[in-house]
This record gives structure tokens, sequence and C-alpha cells, in this order.
């Protein structure tokens, strides 16, 4: 039973009743510092995951960890570092049969950079994100011999955003980290 | 104008040796085209647009308050069950589950402690909605809101009354499983609430088997046993839960005064429903007094216990930081050196800690002194949880009806059905199809 209200008491609140009020300002209180605290740290509009194409390792755990059955992340072209090589070995398997496009002599395990003949020697490169599986072979390729203007990143049209990225937790070279939404890419470019 | 094409393999090597390969330079400078190409430039198509993030918690807020009204207003578990069909489909299947109140505490933590991490104003946002909801009206979130009590909600078929040691005992995982949540985004391990919520991969449809099979279990375990993640796992149903303890409004079976006619017993499917106490309570027994007095004794040794077993399992709790697991794969290799595969992330981690073994040594050092403050904090709320629990289960009841246990209580308004004055106040009729219910009480009901 209630406990019944004293007399004289105009508003009768039971004992249960004052400390579950009290609890109640306090919680919101604390709530409220909280936020108060949060925002004095600067309110970012949104964080998402990005590769630093410095510490990446080319481990290929990229292909296989993104709970996407297709990984968000996919290997880039930095046109501007680009040597347009004719034998890129970003492109080519170790000591292709010919340089063709054919599929024995490519690096890349489903055929995902497309090679055009650009003018005498040159040829460009460029990925086709619906084939590219984000292993970094090729981002290996390019950094073993060539300039290096392959690299991962991850791609925000096909990241889920997941509050911790399953690849970040796996990574090798630690190379996975926040980065603030407005600018939510890691580019490689030129070297001075 | 160096050209590769020409040298081959072996000029390529060449060039690499003769360089010493200064990484800052270009190795073969950028051609100078002649055929008028345009070079193309690296695309950087954009994330989930921030209106859409404020969208989202626009939705959230309006969820919250439909449910809130829902509950207290029509008292209409249809309503709720729609609303829950839309939150399943909008924060389920639309927004693949991220990011959710259940993992937000974890932001707040990690945003605590690291000041480099600003917690986004909606991550915030969807942290503390349901939360202020809770203090006010109880879980009106997990009721119509949650994706992932819906989920669950949808394939409860036959329910069965989970045992009062079990539910209490299992009841407890939740504040472990956000203490142990917070710790680990306190020091900066990452977000394994989120690492092994079981039904996010439903949503996405792709994931690990391990949680794909779950998520699958639960949902299994679920048609019999209502909702038991939410029960006996989930970290912000234990947040959730606090708050809706000393909530403004609660929950009653009844529209007006109960008249006891125990028609509703049987009605909550997540055993949430309370007995009243047995009339004539008598009057206190020391025996009783005795007990709660022990048990606020032991309180501070629980906890100071927890403390202690905490701060000594801290080495194996470390083990989750991947700093820590490479300092110790790298100690490992100097005495028992194993070979990595070329190439294999294990190979490559190494060779990159053997360039400056010194640094991560130290942070895998200064992590540790981390985890044994966090992992003691952990032991001792682990003492704080039992201690009070023994405590709240020596208290006497003092309940006078039938009443949702206002913590346990997820607002989804199946018992309102199951009451005669609230048939009546709906218009329907008063002969309910129930489980047996005592000879006593269906005469009451007549």
């Amino acid at each position: 039973m209630p406990n019944p209200p004293k007399s004289g008491q105009v508003n009768p609140v039971s004992r249960r009743q004052f400390f579950r009020n009290g609890a109640r300002v306090a919680a919101m209180t604390g709530l409220g510092a909280l936020t108060g605290v949060l925002a004095t740290r600067g309110t970012a509009a949104g964080w998402v995951w990005q590769i630093d194409p410095a510490k990446c390792l080319r481990c290929g755990n990229c292909a296989t960890h993104c709970v996407l059955e297709q990984s968000a992340v996919k290997c880039v072209q930095a046109y501007a570092q680009c040597g347009y090589c004719q034998l890129c070995t970003g492109f080519f398997a170790p000591e292709p049969n010919e340089l063709t496009t054919a599929a024995e002599n490519q690096l890349c395990p489903t055929s995902a950079i497309q090679r055009t003949f650009v003018e005498d020697p040159y040829y460009q490169y460029s990925i086709d994100e619906n084939l590219c599986i984000g292993c970094g072979k090729c981002v290996e390729g390019c950094l073993r011999f060539g300039n290096g203007s392959f690299f991962l990143q991850i791609r925000h049209d096909r990241c889920l955003h997941c509050n911790e990225c399953a690849i970040a937790r796996v990574c090798p070279g630690e190379a996975f980290r926040r980065v603030p939404a407005q600018s939510p890419y890691l580019l490689k470019s030129v070297a001075k | 104008m160096r050209r590769i094409s020409k040298f081959g393999w072996l000029g390529g090597l060449l060039l690499l040796l003769l360089g010493g390969v200064a990484r800052a330079q270009l190795l073969f400078p950028p051609p100078e085209f002649e055929s008028g190409y345009r070079m193309p430039v690296t695309t950087t198509p954009p994330g989930r647009a921030l209106w859409l993030q404020y969208l989202d918690v626009g939705v959230l807020a309006a969820c919250l308050a439909v449910a809130v009204w829902l509950i207290y207003r029509p008292r209409s578990r249809r309503g709720i069950f729609w609303l829950s069909l839309f939150s399943l489909a909008y924060f389920g299947f639309y927004r693949k589950g991220c990011i959710c109140p259940i993992g937000s505490p974890q932001n707040i933590a990690y945003g605590l402690l690291h000041p480099s991490y600003s917690v986004p104003v909606t991550v915030v946002a969807f942290f503390a909605l349901p939360l202020i909801v809770a203090l006010f009206f109880g879980r009106a979130f997990c009721a119509g809101v949650c994706p992932q009590g819906a989920l669950q909600d949808f394939f409860l078929i036959k329910p069965i009354k989970v045992p009062a040691f079990l539910e209490h005992g299992l009841g407890l995982i939740p504040y472990l499983f956000l203490g142990a949540g917070i710790a680990y985004a306190a020091t900066g391990t990452g977000f394994v609430i989120c690492r092994y919520d079981p039904f996010v991969p439903i949503f996405r449809l792709s994931g690990s088997f391990f949680l794909l099979a779950a998520g699958v279990s639960f949902l299994l375990i679920g048609m019999f046993v209502g909702r038991p993640y939410c029960r006996f796992l989930c970290p912000y149903g234990a947040l959730l839960k606090l708050g809706s303890l000393v909530s403004r409004w609660r929950v009653r079976v009844t529209p007006e005064t109960c008249t006891q006619c125990r028609l509703c017993e049987h009605s909550c499917p997540f055993g949430a429903l309370r007995e009243p106490a047995p009339p004539g309570a008598p009057a206190p027994i020391p025996g009783e007094r005795r007990t709660l007095g022990w048990l606020l004794v032991l309180l501070p040794v629980l906890i100071i216990a927890g403390a202690l077993a905490g701060r000594a399992l801290s080495p194996v709790a470390a083990r989750l930081h991947p700093t820590v697991a490479l300092a110790e794969l790298y100690a490992r290799q100097q005495q028992h050196p194993v070979v990595y595969g070329v190439m294999t992330p294990e190979a490559l981690a190494l060779a990159r800690m053997a360039e400056q073994p010194g640094t991560v040594l130290e942070a895998a050092a200064d992590l540790r002194g981390r985890f044994r403050l966090a992992t003691a904090i952990f032991g001792a709320w682990f003492g704080l949880v039992v201690g009070i629990k023994l405590i709240l289960l020596s208290l006497r009841v003092s309940r006078t009806d039938f009443e949702p246990d206002p913590g346990a209580c997820f607002a989804c308004a199946r018992c309102f059905s199951s009451c005669p004055s609230e048939r009546v106040r709906r218009g329907l009729p008063v002969v309910t199809v129930q489980p047996p219910v005592p000879a006593a009480a269906s005469a009451l009901a007549k």
C-alpha cells in the first residue's frame, strides 16, 4: 500500500516517488552536462573511415574483411602521378607473355584495370570500380617499380559507414582512421 | 624523357637502383602529351549527405513521439506493431542499422577520453533522445522504434516463461556488456558492442558467418523466449532500464483501477509482469532486515573484489587492442620465430614493427597501464551490479496490483487487451480468448 498522506501535508509525495523524481532530475542534469562537455569539444558534422595511403601495406585484408560482400575499398588512380608506362607493373603480371590486355598477362585478378592507348608510347590506366575488389595487388605492383599512382581508398558511395570499421581492426599497418566527413578522402598528390 | 617501355623489367630495376628510390620523387616523370589528351581527375564520390543524417534524427524523434502517444493515448498494440514494422524497414533494412542508439554509448565514451574525436551531433541525439524519453515515459524506444527489437518481436510465436533465477541471472549480462563496451571504447580498442551485434548483418544481408549464425540463432530462440537479445544482452537496454525505473509516467495494464482479476497474468511474453504482494502483508521480520544488512555490507566487498579481479585479468583483456596484440606477437616472434607467408598481414605488421620496435612497445606498455585502470573500474562495476541486484531481490514487494516491472517492460502494449476494463473502455467483447486462467479469476471476469 502507498504511504497514507500525513495530516497537514498539502501535496503528498511518497518516499519512493521522491527518490524517483530526484533520480530523474539527476539523470537529466547528467545528460545535459554530458552534452555540454561534448559540445565544448567541438561539434563535428560527422566522421567517415578512410585509408592513409602512406601507411597502407597492401596486405589484401581490404578485399576480404569489409562487411559488404563487395568491399567498399577500391583502387584509385592518381592520374597526375602516373607515368602512363607502356609496361605498367601495376597492370601486368610479373614476366608477362606479351604486353597485351589478355587476362593471363594481367596482375589484377578481376581485370578491373582498363588500359587504353593515349599516344605512343603512353597508355592510360583506369579502374573499373564495379570489378575492383580492393585486393591491392596493383597497388603493390605499381609501388614496387613505378610511381605509386595506384592506391586504395574507401569509396563513400559504397561504404556503409559502420560505427566500427571491420577492416580497420585487422589492418596490419593501422592505416585506417576516421577523417572529417567534409574531406572524406586521403588522396595521393604529386610530390614536388 | 625516359621510356620504361623500351627497357622492360631490367630498365625498371636499373632505375630503381640508380635512383636510390627517393620516395618523394616520381620514378617516371608524368609525360607531356602532344595529342591533346586530357587527364581525368580522380573521382571522390561523397558519403551520405548531412541533411539525410539530420533526417534520421528527425525520424527517430518522430517515431519516439508516436510510440509514446500510441502507448499512453489509444493504448494500441496494433499501432505499435505498425510503427515497429516501419522502424524495422527504415532504421533496419534501409539504414542498415548504423548508427543506432545501442552502439552510441561507445562513441560518447570514446569522445570523452579522446580529444581528437568530437562526437557528431547526430550520434549525441541518437544516444540521448531514447534515454530522455525513457526517463519520462519508459522504454518507448524498445516498444516501436528499435529495429533489432522489432525483428525479434516479429519472430515471437509461443513465449515460454523463463525461470526466475535465469531471468535475474541473465538479466545482469546487459550491464556487463555495457561496461565492457565502454571500457573498450575508452581505451581506444574498438567498439565491441557494434562488432558483436547479431542483427545488423541480417539488415545488411551480408556479414561474417559467425554473426549471421548468431543472429539466426537469436531469432530462433526468440520464437519461444521473447526478445532474447533485448532482455539478456542489449547494453543500451540496460541504460533504458535504469532510466525507466525512475520514469515519470508508467505503463499500466489497466486504464483504471485494477480489479485483481488476474486475467493479465500470462499476457506478458517477456516476463515483465509482476504479481502484487500477497494480501495482508506480515510485519517486518527481523531475518529479512538481517539479510539486507549483510547484503549492504557485502556490496563494498563485491566492488573491491571485482576491481581486484578485473585488474588481474587486464593482460587478457588488453589483447583485443591491435597494438598490444602486435607487441605480443613481436615478443613471441623473438623467442619462437614463426615464418609467415610473403605479404600476409602478420608478416607485414611484424615488418612494420621491426622498423621501430621501441615506439610500438612503448605504446603497448602505455595501453596495458590504461587497461589495468579500465578493467579495475569494469570489475568494480560488475561487483556493484551484482550487489545491487542482490539488495533489490531482498527488498519486500509493496505492489498492490498486477503491474509491469517498469525496468523490464518494453511497453509493447500486448497486455492491455487482456484487461476487461480496457476492453470495456474500447467497446470490445469482454469474453477474452486467453490462456487458461484460474477458476476464481474466470468467475470474476464474468
